[in-house]
């Protein structure tokens, strides 16, 4: 059977053909539709962790236990797991498990364009890249032998491209793959140091023999049209290569990466005039080639940064630039994301890009839009949780300083904060901090695409789960400066502001209001029963063209320049009233739709 | 046969992604090497989306390189104007006719260009689309995308693909003579 399927599908495909029973990850762009995909097939246990790590020693647990498992995450997702990463290795696996990071060169939707490659080499896991779906699925399976046969976790390394780009993949059926029995092996599953050391070494034979099984195996193959140029490719950077030069240049694919196919690689350039390493972002093959004293062109010619894509190959190596009709660039104008119309982060950030008195630290999340004009609100960001410690942090800089001119704001989402912010909480209580941290709960996981969480009601496979509560977590995490508000309640946000930042000691504001793009449950509809039923409209005789509602930010909005008043895009508004109580002249009214 | 390169792009939420899709699939039926890629990550906010796709014996690269797409069709008007780069100069470029502002725009900071189709007229050959208005009639502004999709249809010569079974694979059955429908009047308004 042959299917038309993106990277993520292709993956999700693969390991229910090789028998995988058990998923888990926490949702990150371009990783996120791996799980989701999991999850349709009944056969494979999928769910949602509240963080990386978690996820990953969740997998870990799985194989330990006897079932093939797959995790999978974003780049820097991995950073987070590295702690289990790094000594899984030296346990090994029982059944199977494969890591994915999703890496994204050219930072579609990410703060950095970290390669994970590194990662195979520093944690001494083994490594797949494939260059398309088909690839990704042959090679997911491929991984789950790897993995139990060299007693190994795999990572495999997809990029945004990879991910996110359909191609044709022949499917199979699913393996039967008998469940290992679980046997008590201290030695095996207990790295105290004494058993540590001699996991270190069986981790060494092992790489041995993968650098074998990397010179023999099909996924690394040349590809020889008899010429004198050579292109040794890894990942879409390889499809690239061949888009550009075609059967003009000879080939050697590299879909098992880590460790390199050394023996194979100096067959390969004997008697090549010139070999080219194309890999996306950093020069690792080149690096570890060029050590192995085989002569080789790459980062010298090629871009270390973004997409290896073929038109930029073409510049680098041909010199060639494609014949491009370009606008009137005066007319084009940007179309940077917004806050959604309704989107329940609007009324806060609203208010708190008011205030000049404050240093916000934001995180990661629909949120980090907050930045943008018209609130120019946000300060700081760095990732998954940093709002809390790091505004910690930046309050504790200016108390040492005696610089009372600014306070400090954490301002993150219901998500982040199961992710890794109750930790950092716990860092403001215990250390006697004085920030403000603000929790938009807006009852999903927004930015990645409307994904459950701890707190929705619901896990991955849409069943009913357990609701971890946000108060009590804050209160247990020694909180005492505590208030749940309605974010698209001005007044009452701004006197939460206000109270928070004058109260003594740590405070907490809980804005409590769900997604506007979420699907809502039972539950929503009983908590929020006016929510987006609502429109809001202008009255023109009224409004007098003073433009304050347009800085809400709202898409609903729209300014006729014509007659100098302000619109109101009626498929658009779903009536949260914001822009209704930033208008001075109560011109913006409010009703049932 | 040489690749054929066609971009699709609008604003998140106008259905650019299911037009891919079923292009897609009528070519993969069709006996085609496909791919297509997307770039979509926050498109729910109201950003740029594109999907590249393409189609022939043998596709290497799932991205299509500026100045080399056979054809472009930009389902908002600034979008085509932003995606001109894309086109290779014999290359046909079909706009629908509709403007979504942008945040610039909306917050009164200025002004959304009048004159973009003459912008682009005066470098490409462009074809104009009613299809936001042509959907309005046909009952359902949602099919606004199956129209263009039609007319990508007409343009690249791929008129022989059952389409509609590729349509009664993909959507709803209540929403199957629709989008027939749509599909038509996008093939016979070019």
């Amino acid at each position: 059977m042959k299917l038309l399927l993106t990277g993520n599908e292709a993956i999700a495909r693969g390991a229910w053909e090789a028998g995988v029973k058990f998923a888990t990850a926490y949702p990150g762009t371009p990783s996120t539709e791996i799980l989701e995909n999991v999850a349709t097939y009944p056969e494979i246990v999928s769910e949602w962790a509240p963080n990386e790590k978690v996820a990953l020693e969740a997998a870990a647990g799985a194989a330990i236990g006897g079932v093939r498992s797959l995790c999978a995450m974003k780049h820097v997702g991995v950073n987070v797991a590295t702690d289990p990463l790094f000594t899984l290795a030296y346990l090994g696996v029982n059944a199977g498990a494969v890591l994915v990071t999703a890496d994204e060169p050219g930072m579609h939707s990410s703060q950095n364009e970290q390669d994970n490659r590194n990662y195979a080499r520093h944690a001494k896991v083994c490594m797949f890249e494939p260059s398309d779906s088909q690839e990704a699925k042959d090679m997911i399976k491929e991984a789950y032998a790897i993995s139990e046969d060299y007693d190994l976790p795999v990572l495999f390394r997809m990029t945004t491209r990879v991910c996110h780009s359909k191609s044709i993949v022949s499917c199979s059926d699913r393996l039967e793959v008998a469940d290992k029995p679980y046997e008590k092996d201290i030695r095996k599953y207990c790295p105290l140091p004494a058993f540590a050391r001699g996991m270190q070494v069986k981790l060494a034979d092992n790489f041995a023999r993968l650098e074998e099984y990397s010179n023999t195996t099909p996924f690394n193959y040349i590809e020889d049209n008899g010429a004198e140029i050579g292109i040794i490719g890894s990942g879409v950077a390889y499809r690239y290569a061949k888009e550009v030069f075609g059967n003009t240049v000879s080939y050697l694919k590299i879909g098992f990466s880590y460790p390199l196919p050394m023996k194979k690689i100096a067959d390969f350039a004997k008697g090549k005039k010139t070999v080219y390493i194309f890999e996306e972002n950093d020069p690792i093959m080149e690096t570890e080639i060029k050590a192995a004293g085989i002569n080789c062109v790459g980062k010298e010619k090629l871009p270390t940064m973004g997409e290896l894509t073929p038109d930029r190959i073409r510049q680098a190596l041909l010199d060639e630039t494609a014949q491009v009709i370009n606008p009137n660039p005066e007319m084009v104008l940007p179309r940077p994301p917004a806050l959604c119309a309704g989107c329940p982060h609007r009324g806060v950030f609203y208010e708190l890009g008011r205030r000049k008195d404050l240093m916000i630290f934001s995180d990661i999340g629909c949120y980090s839009l907050g930045l943008m004009p018209p609130y120019n609100a946000t300060d700081a960001m760095i990732c998954m949780g940093a709002s809390i410690s790091g505004g910690h942090g930046v309050q504790k800089a200016f108390d040492i300083k005696g610089d009372h001119s600014k306070k400090v704001v954490s301002i993150l989402g219901d998500s982040t904060f199961f992710h890794s912010g109750i930790t950092s909480l716990m860092d403001v209580t215990y250390n006697k901090s004085n920030t403000l941290t603000i929790i938009l709960d807006n009852r999903i996981t927004g930015m990645t695409g409307h994904q459950q969480n701890p707190g929705t009601g619901y896990d991955l496979k849409g069943d009913d789960a357990p609701i971890i509560d946000i108060e009590a977590m804050v209160k247990a995490c020694g909180v005492k400066n505590l208030i749940s508000v309605d974010p698209n309640n001005l007044k009452i946000v701004q006197e939460a502001i206000e109270w928070g930042l004058n109260v003594d000691g740590p405070a907490v504001i809980i804005t409590r209001w769900p997604c506007v793009l979420k699907k809502f449950s039972a539950q929503d509809q009983t908590e929020f029963p006016t929510a987006f039923k609502m429109v809001a409209t202008v009255n023109l005789d009224t409004c007098i063209g003073c433009k304050k509602c347009l800085k809400s930010g709202c898409p609903a909005l729209a300014f006729d320049l014509a007659n100098k008043k302000s619109g109101i895009l009626k498929e658009t508004c779903v009536g949260c009233g914001v822009c209704a109580q930033i208008c001075p002249k109560q011109a913006i009214t409010v009703e049932v739709r | 046969m040489e690749t054929k390169n066609i971009v699709l792009v609008g604003v998140g939420g106008q259905g650019t992604i299911l037009a891919a899709k079923l292009l897609t699939t009528g070519l993969m039926a069709a006996g085609y090497d496909v791919k297509m890629s997307e770039i979509h990550g926050m498109s729910q906010r109201g950003g740029s989306v594109s999907s590249l796709v393409r189609y022939g014996d043998d596709v290497q690269s799932p991205v299509i390189e500026i100045g080399s797409a056979d054809i472009v069709v930009a389902f908002e008007k600034m979008e085509g104007l932003r995606s001109l780069e894309y086109l290779k100069p014999t290359g046909k470029m079909i706009v629908n006719d509709t403007e979504i502002f942008p945040l610039s725009v909306i917050i009164g900071a200025t002004t959304y260009p009048e004159n973009i189709l003459d912008e682009i007229k005066s470098k490409v050959n462009l074809r104009v689309m009613a299809a936001t208005k042509m959907a309005e009639e046909l009952g359902n502004p949602k099919v606004m995308n199956v129209i263009l999709l039609g007319s990508i249809i007409k343009s690249m010569g791929l008129t022989d693909i059952d389409w509609e079974a590729i349509i009664a694979e993909n959507v709803k059955p209540q929403f199957k003579e629709l989008n027939v429908k749509a599909l038509q009047a996008g093939m016979d308004a070019v």
